[in-house]
């Protein structure tokens, strides 16, 4: 065993996931014959099992970060594999498993944990070798496993316990509508982009040769035979590539506002039609070429900003996956495992801790506590007693409750936060149609002018009218308007999504150029989101060490979020152990550390047995969270937990304030800790204890006073405000639900990105500006030779081809962010060492 | 110059030929992930198929740095 210990390496931290290795463990797997330290029994396990499967290349593989695994004992609990098994009930499987003649059935997986290309090459080769798998292949993209096996050989659940054993966690996955229109949206894409690309290659071939043959010379037969094919080729771009364009024209006809697309139809459509009649006639000039590659490069524009938009679009699943799939009922005294969605009103379930609630209800018997973030975003559990109600997806705590059902599917408080979401959506300020305004102007002015263009040459000479008026149209149109916002559009979210923030809607850079408010949720975005300690300060003799050994020894066995700070603080420091540790709910723990009874919690709880009761005015300050820790004859120290602010969140805010934004706090939590948070962080509009409608409704009065407001949030309960508001960014360690509503996500979490971005937005407005000024300076000069009939074809395409690279070039320069705030050094806090 | 009629015919119908190809392999889902596939080409787990004479030779002992 010892020259298995030699590669242990403290400062490398786990092999598998990459915490630090707590001080006194020895956790330890042979990975390619070579001894790997582990954090903890689960890495361990994992570990372990990809090393048997001969799987250990994934180490070699991966570029992104693993996940600790969820349990953190060797063995899957029962619990989990009785939830497990109820996916190879029939009644289940009809749901989400189709099977062919020979016993072969078919499943569709969502996997949790995915991070990387290597996870796809583990996950594949995992399952592909369970025996009775017939194939196994996942979609790294959006996280979809595709699954076909022989029930005969292999049960659904032991497929779905391999992967928990692997370290990912796989759910059966039921496609709805939405996520159904997407994937077909997405290949329609994809194959209007071929036609586009391969069809316009061919095109610009022949348009070559006529180009070179107007120059050379060359046989009218052959030109016209030239055109035909050319017409060939040219239709099914026109007829099925640029039909999004033409469907998206007539709607903004019909809603009487002005976009791109209508001049872009107008050139398409109608270059298109003079072609063919050209072609048909013998007669003028062709244009199949410019509408082809015209119309494929706007579709790579497009393409690009649908992958974007669909890179969080997870909608349907996420909801799904916070309720419970099972639920245990009480039914004549015996304890029987449902499915979730075969819950009734009235009936009684059992719900035991660590689980999650599945439907709304009233407590009937038992004292707990409620863990509400994935609702609110508070991290600190409410207690409750008999007689409560209590919502379905958040999570018991402490001890078993008995609840009796009051609300079950689309009744309860999770959907009814959905459907004011929905509202919210409808309400949602158009930013759309503020972006389209610049371009609605310049439309309508290229439109007139070809109007006048061609009226005033139906007087002059009525044969030229049709074909001037088509090239003041080509050849003011496309790098004009239909380049110079989607490439520097394209450049910057680029720029942004590799500087961690990911652009999911096309509005999100204009408003946020423009925005005036920008208004933070408190638990989760502005502070970390969980509960850390801040200080501790002995009253007796014991020293800072002793007491915090004590502490972290009763807390050890508590899974309460105030116990978490304990748990990695322990890690650090020699164990203690305590014995006879007994719960009392809402108050604290009591406890038996070196043959002296302790008690740790409340004030007036903890220091019942001491000669004077103490309580929270006794604190020593009234911010933050005081636990008392005392013995049974006096009190030995004072813990001070805080969920503490982001590291760059007061530079930030500092920045975001200089560069003339209105900073609000909005936040559901009504404690103290709001206006210390507040003065620390020099918050000057701070809005405490609001329910999520009031929030919605601050953010829409603010808007009604021409306010143009950023929101940055992290919870389900922030999901509607998100959508209420004209931006709305959602912090990385958002749920899913509230990241696939944001117009733009966080990735890293790190705040000091926002006024990158906004600097970026700002100079991306700057270089759009220039490019349309650029583009009314090339028309200027285009227009007028092109109303008089003096430029040819090709002539027309070197101006087009030129100008068009101006603006790109332009473009380009958003490639790179200002580096003016890029100092922090990466993440030092987590290394804390004893004093 | 006639060989014209018979060559852009014939480029049409390949060019016919493509759209099908590619609308075959959108349809079956060949580019419904467009990340994974990229990397996977990197991932040696061909080590069985490489000939005992032709493997890199394992690292003594004390050439091992730790």
């Amino acid at each position: 065993m010892n020259a298995q210990q030699e590669p242990g390496n403290n400062d490398q931290g786990c092999f598998h996931c990459g915490l630090d290795i707590p001080l006194h463990s020895n956790f330890i797997t042979l990975i390619k014959g070579k001894a790997q330290r582990m954090c903890c029994p689960g890495c361990q396990a994992v570990a372990q099992a990809i090393s048997d499967g001969g799987l250990e290349n994934y180490y070699k593989h991966r570029t992104g970060e693993t996940r600790s695994p969820e349990f953190t004992d060797l063995s899957i609990p029962e619990q989990l594999l009785a939830e497990l098994a109820l996916y190879d009930q029939a009644s289940i499987q009809k749901a989400f498993v189709s099977e062919s003649e020979d016993g072969i059935k078919q499943a569709a997986l969502v996997i949790e944990g995915i991070t990387c290309a290597a996870c796809v090459w583990l996950l594949e080769h995992h399952i592909s070798n369970l025996p009775g798998v017939t194939k196994a292949s996942v979609n790294l993209t959006n996280h979809r496993a595709q699954l076909s096996w022989n029930n005969d050989e292999i049960q659904l659940s032991s497929i779905l316990t391999s992967i928990y054993r692997i370290g990912y966690q796989g759910h059966p996955y039921h496609p709805d509508k939405e996520e159904q229109m997407l994937a077909s949206e997405t290949r329609k894409a994809t194959r209007r982009l071929g036609i586009a690309g391969v069809f316009c290659m061919q095109v610009m071939m022949l348009a070559m040769a006529l180009y070179a043959g107007k120059m050379q010379g060359i046989e009218d037969h052959l030109v016209n035979f030239i055109r035909w094919a050319s017409f060939v080729l040219a239709t099914p771009v026109v007829i099925y590539s640029a039909r999004p364009f033409f469907s998206a024209a007539i709607r903004d006809i019909k809603t009487g506002h002005l976009t791109m697309d209508v001049p872009v139809s107008l050139a398409v459509g109608g270059a298109y039609l003079a072609s063919i009649w050209a072609t048909v006639t013998a007669s003028g000039e062709v244009y199949y070429d410019s509408v082809t590659m015209f119309t494929f490069f706007l579709l790579i524009g497009r393409f690009l900003e649908m992958k974007a938009r669909h890179r969080t679009g997870r909608a349907g699943n996420s909801l799904l996956n916070l309720l419970p799939a099972s639920a245990t009922l009480l039914k004549d005294g015996e304890e029987l495992m449902v499915p979730a969605t075969d819950l009734n009103i009235g009936d009684r379930i059992l719900v035991k801790p660590g689980h999650t609630v599945p439907a709304d209800g009233i407590i009937l018997t038992g004292q707990s506590s409620i863990d509400e973030s994935a609702l609110t975003g508070e991290y600190l559990p409410v207690s409750k007693a008999s007689g409560d109600s209590i919502v379905g997806g958040t999570c018991n705590v402490e001890n078993p409750l008995q609840i009796e059902i009051t609300q079950v599917g689309a009744a309860t408080q999770l959907s009814a936060i959905v459907r004011l979401l929905e509202r919210a959506h409808e309400d949602k300020p158009k930013a759309a149609q503020i972006a389209d305004k610049l371009a609605g102007y310049f439309v309508a002015a290229v439109l007139l002018t070809a109007l006048v263009v061609g009226i005033t040459w139906w007087f002059i000479a009525p044969e030229h009218a049709f074909w001037i008026t088509l090239s003041v149209l080509v050849v003011t149109c496309p790098c004009a308007l239909s380049l110079a916002t989607p490439t520097a559009l394209t450049v910057a979210t680029g720029t942004l999504r590799q500087n961690g923030l990911l652009i999911t809607r096309g509005h999100v850079l204009e408003s946020l150029a423009k925005a005036t408010h920008i208004v933070f949720d408190k638990t989760g975005t502005l502070t970390e989101g969980n509960l850390s300690l801040k200080s501790v300060i002995p009253l007796g003799q014991s020293s800072y060490e002793q007491t915090l050994a004590i502490a972290c020894a009763l807390e050890a066995h508590s899974e309460h979020p105030i116990a978490k700070p304990f748990h990695t603080q322990a890690k650090l420091m020699e164990p203690v152990q305590a014995s006879e540790i007994t719960n009392h709910v809402g108050l604290g723990l009591e406890g038996q550390v070196n043959g002296l009874r302790y008690l740790i919690g409340k004030p007036a709880f903890a220091s019942q047995h001491c000669s004077t009761t103490l309580s929270y005015d006794d604190a020593p300050d009234n911010h933050g969270q005081w636990l008392l820790l005392a013995s049974d004859s006096e009190p030995v120290a004072w813990i001070g937990l805080s969920d503490a602010p982001r590291k760059q969140a007061k530079s930030t805010l500092n920045l975001l304030t200089r560069m003339g934004l209105q900073v609000e706090m909005l936040t559901g939590d009504s404690s103290a800790a709001v206006g210390h948070i507040a003065e620390e962080l020099g918050i000057k509009n701070v809005i405490s204890g609001v329910s999520p409608e009031q929030k919605l409704e601050h953010i829409q009065s603010l808007q009604a006073n021409g306010a143009r407001v950023i929101m940055v949030g992290d919870g389900i309960n922030d999901i509607p405000v998100l959508a209420g508001a004209q931006t709305s960014i959602a912090m990385g360690s958002a749920t899913d639900l509230a990241k696939t509503n944001a117009d733009a996500v966080l990735i890293s979490g790190e705040l000091q990105r926002l006024p990158q971005a906004l600097q970026l937005a700002r100079k991306n407005q700057k270089i759009i500006r220039q490019n349309l000024g650029w583009a009314i300076f090339y028309n200027m000069i285009a227009l007028p030779l092109a109303a008089t009939g003096m430029i040819a074809p090709y002539m027309a395409a070197i101006g087009m081809s030129a100008s068009s690279l101006v603006v790109v070039g332009n473009a380009l320069r958003l490639s790179k962010l200002a580096r003016t705030n890029r100092v922090e050094s990466p993440d030092q806090s987590r290394k804390i060492t004893t004093p | 110059m006639n060989i014209m009629y018979l060559l852009i015919p014939i480029a049409i119908v390949f060019s016919g030929l493509a759209i099908w190809g590619f609308f075959w392999s959108v349809n079956t889902g060949q580019y419904d992930d467009l990340e994974s596939p990229a990397h996977s080409i990197l991932y040696d787990d061909d080590e069985h198929l490489i000939p005992d004479d032709a493997k890199p030779k394992p690292l003594k002992p004390q050439d091992k740095t730790e």
